[in-house]
């Protein structure tokens, strides 16, 4: 079956016979997208997470065919190296990863995060960021996440004040 | 002489044949005590298969009273630190709907159904009695001020509830078990219980 949708911005259509295939295979072996991370399959690690419709979604617990119709952001989506979103910026500054393999995950669920909150207490942390990081990086990613919400809401001011 | 041996007589008997009726089985009186008794017993059989289904983990294990879910047969609380938040489905950017969708995943083995949640705090069930489960769920103030054909709506036709018979398989791909009372018998129960006037039998 056909099945189409957006990522990064691209309407794509996909020819798949089990529509129940997860997300995170159709995005990363047919689409090529590689920033999004297998790692446990069982929507528990959170590596697979990107965004459908902004929100944050396990994409290895995620049947492709919800996906029809729908807005997809993977990491590769949410900026680049010349125009980083705050969390990418943030998370180069506080030098957060060590092997790095579960970051993409951490960022799409901070990117997430700031929009519903954009300034998160600890708490707000603690409560969802609950990816798990095996290099135990979560003291470096605490700050990035606060330093990331600064960035944004510069950017925001400089924005409005261009406006 | 004669006639007052007869008379004695009379009276004796009269009060014999009255004393007998008194101590005699009504069996009008009787036969309708037996179909109230009868009419008892299909309400209580009623209420503890319905019981049975409500106390069982799959119905469980969402109605928290410590704001926390629980997963699996051991009713364990929910990895990574879910609860209730402010809607019933977890925190502002990680909800029930990061993980679960509207149907079981055969893959990640998530369970899933139409509307996730956790039900209201007011429905918390966990480590009350059964008569305590039934008073709360019969109370309008605690039920989403529901009568009790909305209750019956909702307990034989919501998908969420109807999950409980059909709930996947687990991480490791082993079969969810289910109540030990069947869907159809389920229902059943709760109409019956609700027709013979929700009586909750302790009360």
């Amino acid at each position: 079956m056909e099945i189409s949708f957006t990522v990064n911005g691209v309407l794509k259509t996909v020819n798949i016979e089990d529509e129940n295939t997860p997300l995170l295979w159709v995005i990363r072996d047919m689409l090529d997208l590689k920033g999004t991370k297998f790692g446990c399959g069982k929507a528990a690690c959170g590596a697979c997470t990107l965004h459908v419709d902004d929100e944050a979604v396990r994409s290895c617990s995620y049947p492709v065919k919800f996906a029809a119709g729908k807005k997809i952001t993977t990491i590769e989506g949410l900026g680049d190296r010349q125009n980083p979103h705050p969390v990418q910026q943030a998370w180069v500054e506080e030098i957060v990863p060590q092997c790095g393999y579960c970051q993409p995950g951490f960022m799409m669920a901070t990117a997430a995060l700031l929009k519903k909150v954009p300034k998160p207490t600890d708490e707000d942390i603690d409560k969802n960021i609950i990816n798990v990081c095996r290099c135990g990086t979560y003291y470096r990613m605490r700050k990035a996440i606060h330093k990331a919400a600064e960035i944004q809401a510069e950017k925001d001011i400089n924005e409005s004040n261009m406006l | 002489m004669k006639l007052k041996t007869w008379f004695i007589f009379l009276v004796i008997s009269i009060i014999s044949v009255l004393l007998a009726l008194a101590n005699s089985p009504k069996i009008f009186e009787y036969r309708l005590l037996e179909n109230q008794q009868s009419e008892i017993n299909k309400s209580d059989d009623a209420y503890n298969k319905m019981m049975d289904v409500l106390t069982h983990q799959r119905c469980m294990n969402c109605h928290p009273n410590d704001n926390i879910p629980k997963q699996g047969n051991d009713r364990h609380p929910h990895y990574f630190g879910m609860a209730r938040g402010k809607d019933n489905t977890g925190f502002q950017a990680t909800t029930c709907n990061t993980c679960h969708n509207s149907e079981n995943n055969k893959y990640s083995g998530v369970p899933g159904a139409p509307h996730w949640s956790l039900a209201p705090a007011s429905m918390g069930w966990e480590g009350l009695s059964r008569d305590q489960i039934a008073e709360r769920l019969l109370d309008k103030s605690t039920n989403g001020n529901r009568s009790h054909e909305e209750l019956i709506k909702h307990m034989t036709e919501d998908d969420l509830v109807l999950w409980a018979w059909q709930p996947g398989v687990d991480a490791d791909g082993v079969q969810r078990t289910i109540p030990p009372v069947s869907k159809e018998d389920f229902k059943k129960a709760v109409e019956n219980w609700f027709a013979n006037g929700a009586a909750i039998p302790t009360k």
